[in-house]
Protein backbone atom coordinates (compact mmCIF):
# COMPACT_ATOMS: atom_id res chain seq x y z
CA UNK A 1 0.00 0.00 0.00
CA UNK A 2 1.48 3.48 -1.06
CA UNK A 3 0.21 6.76 0.48
CA UNK A 4 -0.02 9.38 -2.13
CA UNK A 5 3.17 11.36 -1.30
CA UNK A 6 4.82 8.01 -1.12
CA UNK A 7 3.96 7.80 -5.14
CA UNK A 8 4.78 11.26 -5.50
CA UNK A 9 8.06 10.91 -4.38
CA UNK A 10 9.14 7.83 -6.33
CA UNK A 11 8.14 9.75 -9.52
CA UNK A 12 9.80 12.37 -8.12
CA UNK A 13 13.16 10.18 -7.63
CA UNK A 14 12.56 8.32 -10.87
CA UNK A 15 12.68 11.68 -12.50
CA UNK A 16 16.01 12.10 -11.41
CA UNK A 17 17.26 8.99 -11.95
CA UNK A 18 15.85 8.32 -15.61
CA UNK A 19 19.01 10.35 -17.22
CA UNK A 20 21.71 7.74 -15.74
CA UNK A 21 19.60 4.83 -15.78
CA UNK A 22 23.06 3.40 -18.07
CA UNK A 23 25.74 4.72 -15.92
CA UNK A 24 23.65 4.67 -12.06
CA UNK A 25 22.24 1.11 -13.42
CA UNK A 26 25.86 -0.29 -13.92
CA UNK A 27 27.11 1.28 -10.72
CA UNK A 28 24.31 -0.91 -8.98
CA UNK A 29 25.72 -4.21 -10.69
CA UNK A 30 29.32 -3.20 -10.16
CA UNK A 31 28.59 -2.67 -5.98
CA UNK A 32 26.46 -5.98 -6.15
CA UNK A 33 29.17 -8.19 -7.66
CA UNK A 34 31.93 -6.08 -5.61
CA UNK A 35 30.20 -6.20 -2.06
CA UNK A 36 27.85 -9.76 -2.79
CA UNK A 37 30.67 -11.80 -5.39
CA UNK A 38 28.39 -14.86 -4.87
CA UNK A 39 25.55 -13.52 -7.85
CA UNK A 40 28.20 -13.33 -10.26
CA UNK A 41 27.27 -17.17 -10.40
CA UNK A 42 24.26 -15.85 -12.42
CA UNK A 43 26.27 -13.84 -14.99
CA UNK A 44 29.02 -16.34 -16.50
CA UNK A 45 28.35 -15.21 -19.85
CA UNK A 46 28.62 -11.64 -19.16
CA UNK A 47 31.96 -9.79 -18.92
CA UNK A 48 31.25 -8.57 -15.11
CA UNK A 49 34.56 -6.94 -14.91
CA UNK A 50 33.92 -3.17 -13.29
CA UNK A 51 33.44 -0.77 -15.91
CA UNK A 52 32.63 -3.09 -18.37
CA UNK A 53 30.51 -2.65 -21.10
CA UNK A 54 28.03 -5.73 -20.38
CA UNK A 55 27.45 -4.67 -17.10
CA UNK A 56 26.01 -0.71 -18.21
CA UNK A 57 23.96 -2.08 -20.93
CA UNK A 58 22.54 -4.73 -18.40
CA UNK A 59 22.32 -2.07 -15.64
CA UNK A 60 20.19 0.35 -18.10
CA UNK A 61 17.97 -2.49 -19.07
CA UNK A 62 17.13 -3.26 -15.18
CA UNK A 63 16.88 0.03 -14.30
CA UNK A 64 14.35 0.90 -17.05
CA UNK A 65 12.45 -2.11 -16.31
CA UNK A 66 12.12 -1.03 -13.16
CA UNK A 67 11.35 2.74 -13.96
CA UNK A 68 8.64 1.95 -16.31
CA UNK A 69 6.26 0.88 -13.17
CA UNK A 70 7.19 3.73 -11.00
CA UNK A 71 3.73 5.64 -12.89
CA UNK A 72 1.44 3.15 -12.29
CA UNK A 73 2.18 1.40 -9.21
CA UNK A 74 -1.17 -0.22 -8.71
CA UNK A 75 -0.58 -2.57 -12.20
CA UNK A 76 2.74 -3.34 -11.15
CA UNK A 77 2.21 -7.30 -12.04
CA UNK A 78 0.98 -6.24 -15.27
CA UNK A 79 3.74 -4.09 -15.99
CA UNK A 80 6.10 -6.39 -15.38
CA UNK A 81 4.32 -10.15 -16.59
CA UNK A 82 6.51 -11.18 -18.82
CA UNK A 83 9.75 -10.16 -16.62
CA UNK A 84 7.94 -11.96 -14.14
CA UNK A 85 7.67 -15.03 -16.48
CA UNK A 86 11.50 -14.38 -17.21
CA UNK A 87 12.66 -15.17 -13.62
CA UNK A 88 10.52 -17.43 -13.23
CA UNK A 89 10.89 -20.16 -15.81
CA UNK A 90 14.19 -19.06 -17.14
CA UNK A 91 16.30 -16.96 -14.96
CA UNK A 92 15.14 -18.62 -11.85
CA UNK A 93 16.95 -15.77 -9.72
CA UNK A 94 17.01 -17.09 -6.16
CA UNK A 95 14.57 -14.09 -4.71
CA UNK A 96 17.15 -13.46 -2.14
CA UNK A 97 19.29 -11.75 -4.78
CA UNK A 98 16.86 -8.66 -5.21
CA UNK A 99 17.26 -7.64 -1.61
CA UNK A 100 20.67 -7.69 -2.62
CA UNK A 101 20.58 -5.74 -5.46
CA UNK A 102 17.66 -3.50 -4.40
CA UNK A 103 20.07 -2.36 -1.23
CA UNK A 104 22.84 -1.96 -3.82
CA UNK A 105 20.16 0.24 -6.10
CA UNK A 106 19.37 2.20 -2.44
CA UNK A 107 23.05 2.78 -2.12
CA UNK A 108 23.52 4.13 -5.47
CA UNK A 109 20.85 6.87 -5.37
CA UNK A 110 21.83 7.86 -1.72
CA UNK A 111 25.27 8.23 -2.90
CA UNK A 112 24.09 10.66 -6.12
CA UNK A 113 21.23 12.43 -4.64
CA UNK A 114 22.04 12.85 -1.05
CA UNK A 115 19.56 15.75 -0.10
CA UNK A 116 16.89 14.37 -2.18
CA UNK A 117 16.95 10.26 -0.76
CA UNK A 118 15.48 11.90 2.51
CA UNK A 119 14.13 9.08 5.33
CA UNK A 120 10.77 9.21 3.37
CA UNK A 121 12.02 8.79 0.46
CA UNK A 122 13.61 5.70 1.47
CA UNK A 123 11.22 4.08 2.84
CA UNK A 124 9.15 4.90 0.08
CA UNK A 125 11.42 3.27 -3.05
CA UNK A 126 12.48 0.63 0.11
CA UNK A 127 8.30 -0.49 -0.76
CA UNK A 128 9.15 -0.14 -4.15
CA UNK A 129 12.08 -2.37 -4.49
CA UNK A 130 10.37 -5.25 -2.40
CA UNK A 131 7.07 -4.88 -4.69
CA UNK A 132 9.05 -4.74 -7.64
CA UNK A 133 11.26 -7.88 -6.06
CA UNK A 134 7.59 -9.48 -5.09
CA UNK A 135 6.41 -9.42 -8.29
CA UNK A 136 9.34 -10.85 -10.05
CA UNK A 137 9.54 -14.01 -8.14
CA UNK A 138 5.54 -14.79 -7.84
CA UNK A 139 5.42 -16.69 -10.38
CA UNK A 140 8.18 -19.32 -9.14
CA UNK A 141 5.74 -21.30 -7.44
CA UNK B 1 38.86 -15.05 13.25
CA UNK B 2 38.21 -12.67 10.60
CA UNK B 3 41.11 -12.35 8.27
CA UNK B 4 41.17 -8.69 7.11
CA UNK B 5 43.19 -7.52 3.83
CA UNK B 6 45.28 -4.30 4.16
CA UNK B 7 42.17 -3.24 1.39
CA UNK B 8 40.04 -3.68 3.66
CA UNK B 9 41.65 -2.35 6.70
CA UNK B 10 42.47 0.84 4.75
CA UNK B 11 39.20 1.51 3.66
CA UNK B 12 37.95 1.08 6.73
CA UNK B 13 40.12 3.50 8.50
CA UNK B 14 40.39 5.99 6.02
CA UNK B 15 36.20 6.54 5.86
CA UNK B 16 36.22 6.48 9.52
CA UNK B 17 38.84 9.13 9.99
CA UNK B 18 36.28 11.30 8.13
CA UNK B 19 33.10 10.46 9.14
CA UNK B 20 30.92 12.88 11.47
CA UNK B 21 30.19 10.34 13.93
CA UNK B 22 26.89 11.99 15.45
CA UNK B 23 25.57 12.90 11.71
CA UNK B 24 26.19 9.14 10.68
CA UNK B 25 24.34 7.81 13.74
CA UNK B 26 21.87 9.95 13.59
CA UNK B 27 20.88 9.47 10.05
CA UNK B 28 21.28 5.47 10.31
CA UNK B 29 19.35 5.38 13.02
CA UNK B 30 16.54 7.53 11.75
CA UNK B 31 16.30 5.47 8.62
CA UNK B 32 15.80 2.47 10.62
CA UNK B 33 12.72 4.05 12.82
CA UNK B 34 11.49 5.70 9.46
CA UNK B 35 11.89 2.22 7.07
CA UNK B 36 11.34 -0.16 9.33
CA UNK B 37 8.73 1.11 11.01
CA UNK B 38 8.19 -1.95 13.59
CA UNK B 39 12.07 -1.12 15.23
CA UNK B 40 9.89 1.59 17.58
CA UNK B 41 8.91 -0.98 19.68
CA UNK B 42 12.67 -0.78 21.21
CA UNK B 43 12.17 3.42 21.89
CA UNK B 44 9.22 3.42 23.50
CA UNK B 45 10.72 5.38 26.44
CA UNK B 46 12.36 8.01 23.78
CA UNK B 47 8.74 10.29 23.61
CA UNK B 48 7.26 10.64 20.18
CA UNK B 49 9.42 8.36 17.29
CA UNK B 50 6.02 7.92 15.21
CA UNK B 51 6.78 9.65 12.36
CA UNK B 52 9.52 11.00 9.82
CA UNK B 53 9.47 14.29 11.27
CA UNK B 54 9.30 13.43 14.92
CA UNK B 55 12.29 11.02 14.52
CA UNK B 56 14.73 13.16 12.53
CA UNK B 57 13.57 16.28 15.59
CA UNK B 58 14.02 13.63 18.38
CA UNK B 59 17.08 14.76 20.64
CA UNK B 60 16.90 11.24 22.10
CA UNK B 61 16.74 9.85 18.99
CA UNK B 62 20.46 11.75 18.07
CA UNK B 63 21.81 10.96 20.86
CA UNK B 64 21.38 7.21 20.42
CA UNK B 65 22.46 7.29 17.32
CA UNK B 66 25.70 9.07 18.57
CA UNK B 67 26.36 6.01 21.15
CA UNK B 68 25.64 3.64 18.67
CA UNK B 69 28.44 4.90 16.23
CA UNK B 70 30.90 5.52 18.88
CA UNK B 71 30.80 1.92 19.93
CA UNK B 72 31.91 0.87 15.92
CA UNK B 73 34.94 3.03 16.36
CA UNK B 74 35.48 -0.06 19.18
CA UNK B 75 35.53 -2.23 17.03
CA UNK B 76 37.44 -0.48 14.15
CA UNK B 77 40.23 -0.23 17.06
CA UNK B 78 39.51 -3.98 18.02
CA UNK B 79 39.21 -5.06 14.24
CA UNK B 80 41.36 -9.37 14.84
CA UNK B 81 39.33 -9.18 18.18
CA UNK B 82 35.39 -7.97 17.86
CA UNK B 83 33.78 -10.78 19.12
CA UNK B 84 36.21 -10.14 22.44
CA UNK B 85 35.14 -6.08 22.27
CA UNK B 86 31.31 -6.84 21.99
CA UNK B 87 30.63 -9.88 24.54
CA UNK B 88 29.06 -7.25 27.33
CA UNK B 89 27.34 -5.42 24.79
CA UNK B 90 26.14 -9.00 23.01
CA UNK B 91 25.10 -9.77 26.13
CA UNK B 92 23.53 -6.68 27.15
CA UNK B 93 21.02 -6.62 23.69
CA UNK B 94 19.99 -10.44 24.59
CA UNK B 95 19.27 -9.93 28.40
CA UNK B 96 18.56 -6.84 29.02
CA UNK B 97 16.97 -4.93 26.00
CA UNK B 98 15.79 -7.92 24.32
CA UNK B 99 16.94 -6.93 20.80
CA UNK B 100 16.19 -9.30 18.07
CA UNK B 101 19.69 -9.77 15.95
CA UNK B 102 17.72 -8.82 12.91
CA UNK B 103 18.03 -5.34 13.80
CA UNK B 104 21.69 -5.30 14.04
CA UNK B 105 21.61 -6.38 10.15
CA UNK B 106 19.09 -3.37 9.58
CA UNK B 107 21.04 -1.06 11.16
CA UNK B 108 24.30 -1.90 9.21
CA UNK B 109 22.35 -1.04 5.93
CA UNK B 110 21.12 2.00 7.02
CA UNK B 111 24.26 3.05 7.75
CA UNK B 112 26.16 2.36 4.26
CA UNK B 113 23.39 4.13 2.72
CA UNK B 114 24.06 7.32 5.13
CA UNK B 115 27.77 6.89 4.65
CA UNK B 116 27.10 6.27 0.40
CA UNK B 117 25.32 9.86 1.25
CA UNK B 118 28.03 11.66 3.19
CA UNK B 119 30.85 10.69 0.91
CA UNK B 120 29.53 10.54 -2.33
CA UNK B 121 32.29 9.24 -4.93
CA UNK B 122 34.41 8.45 -2.31
CA UNK B 123 32.28 5.26 -1.44
CA UNK B 124 33.34 3.30 -3.66
CA UNK B 125 32.40 -0.68 -4.66
CA UNK B 126 35.35 -1.90 -2.95
CA UNK B 127 35.50 0.67 0.10
CA UNK B 128 31.31 -0.33 0.20
CA UNK B 129 32.28 -4.04 0.26
CA UNK B 130 34.53 -3.70 3.35
CA UNK B 131 32.49 -1.89 5.11
CA UNK B 132 29.69 -4.36 4.62
CA UNK B 133 32.06 -7.06 5.75
CA UNK B 134 32.39 -4.98 8.96
CA UNK B 135 28.78 -4.88 9.44
CA UNK B 136 28.57 -8.18 9.01
CA UNK B 137 31.33 -9.28 11.70
CA UNK B 138 29.76 -6.72 13.92
CA UNK B 139 26.44 -8.30 13.40
CA UNK B 140 27.67 -11.75 14.57
CA UNK B 141 29.78 -10.02 17.67
CA UNK B 142 26.40 -8.69 18.84
CA UNK B 143 24.62 -12.07 18.03
CA UNK B 144 26.98 -14.15 19.91
CA UNK B 145 26.03 -14.28 23.29
CA UNK B 146 22.11 -14.55 22.62
CA UNK B 147 21.28 -17.93 23.89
Amino acid sequence: MYSATEKALIVSIWEKVTPHTEQWGGEALERLFTVFPQTKIYFKHVDTSPGSAAIRTHGDKVMKAIGSTAGDLDNMSTTLSSLSNLHAYNLMVDPVNFKLLSHCILVVLANHLPSEFTPEAHLAFDKFLASVASVLSHKYR
Amino acid sequence: MVHWTDEERQAITSIWAEVNVEEAGHQALTRVLVVYPWTQRYFSTFGNVSNATAIAGNHMVRAHGKRVVVALGDAIKNLDNVKATYAKLSELHSEKLHVDPENFKLLGETLIISLAAQFGAAFTPDIQAAWQKLMAVVTAALSKQYY
